[in-house]
């Protein structure tokens, strides 16, 4: 478990380096899991190395999100001014967003007949 | 006596652990009132468990950077758990090879759509360009937003509790919207979920099953690059 968690923080540490010395406007944990992601798909012994940690962040994630969200509630007013032509853009877009990407997929997986056979 | 109580507060209010046992046994609840529920969309556990900490803020009149100091124990792991999800990433390439089309295809659809309407809806009500600036990248993780949104005009702090409030409306919304449009298929509802909502809707999507919430994960990525190119492209063409 410890290994696993030591494992992460290098690979975040390796994506907070790179983005540095790249100068490139991705955020470093998202370049640490790219990098893991070829580790782990090359290595299926690193791959398991990994998986205790990963389980136990991947099934609480939602925690992790909190201390921003509560944080939002104090900034609420500030979509106050704007707060009809912000809420519709939210509600609107995310629905289209989520249809449009399902569907496609959907649609694509259908006409390709890619489905699962399991 | 009552001053004893006001010294104690006094002390357990400055120091981290009230917050960060306050977070988690916030979360602690409504985790579980999200699985009495049988994880209804409604029953999110970011947003029942937000409420009451918020409003304990707000009474106790405590500033968020004081609840910040214990929360932020919480906080800093979201770094290796972004990380983590490499892990079923792995596991799940396979799958992913043989999806590419259909991931690819997704990707543009559902990345333009999400940058297009929040513009087109905004523009449509009147909003100026600084919140259209601000509004055009809400659909990706906050820091990769943040930069986004500075880059075209638009104000990051306001991007960044747009971002939160459309994870969480993703949250609640991704899995009876796609049920309601027959989608059933976990890789599909999955990536829909991270496309739209970043690393909050990934988070509901790992509550749905694995195979929803690693497609979350890799839409999460790959709509972070991805609107990252498409933002400025698409703020040249708002009048």
């Amino acid at each position: 478990m410890l290994q696993a968690f030591v494992l992460l923080l290098g690979f975040q540490l390796a994506g907070e380096v790179l983005v540095r010395v790249l100068h490139v406007g991705i955020p470093g944990p998202v370049v640490g899991m790219t990098l893991l992601a070829i580790g782990c798909i090359a290595s299926v012994r690193l791959r398991k190395m990994c998986e205790a940690a990963a389980t136990v962040l991947l099934g609480n994630l939602s925690l992790l999100f909190l201390p921003a969200a509560v944080g939002v509630v104090q900034f609420l007013p500030l979509l106050q001014k704007q707060g009809l032509a912000i809420g519709a853009a939210i509600l609107g877009s995310t629905v289209l967003a989520i249809a449009v990407t399902a569907l496609v997929f959907r649609f694509v997986v259908h006409h390709m007949k890619l489905e699962d056979r399991e | 006596m009552s001053q004893d109580v006001v010294r104690l507060w006094v002390y357990l209010s400055a120091s981290p652990l009230l917050w960060l046992f306050a977070t988690l046994a916030a979360y602690v609840l409504a985790d579980v009132i999200s699985k009495r529920t049988g994880r209804h969309p409604l029953a999110n556990p970011i947003l029942v468990a937000m409420i009451p900490l918020a409003a304990l803020l707000w009474f106790t009149k405590t500033p968020y950077t004081t609840y910040f100091e214990g929360a932020q124990f919480v906080h800093f792991m979201l770094g290796p758990a972004t990380v983590a999800i490499a892990v079923p990433l792995a596991a799940e390439f396979k799958r992913m090879r043989r999806l590419a089309v259909p991931i690819l295809l997704a990707l543009v659809a559902g990345s333009l759509t999400a940058i297009v309407s929040a513009v087109g809806i905004a523009w449509l009500l009147g909003a100026p360009h600084v919140v259209l600036a601000s509004l055009a990248p809400k659909s990706v993780t906050t820091p990769i937003a943040m930069g986004i949104a500075a880059l075209v005009g638009g104000l990051p702090s306001l991007t960044a509790t747009m971002v939160v409030v459309t994870g969480i409306l993703t949250g609640i919304i991704a899995l009876p919207l796609t049920r309601l449009l027959r989608v059933h298929d976990h890789a599909a509802h999955g990536f829909a979920s991270g496309l739209a909502g970043h690393g909050i809707g990934t988070a509901r999507a790992f509550h749905d099953s694995q195979v929803a919430g690693t497609f979350a994960g890799l839409a999460l990525a790959l709509n972070g690059l991805l609107t990252a190119v498409l933002v400025p492209l698409v703020m040249k063409l708002v009048p």
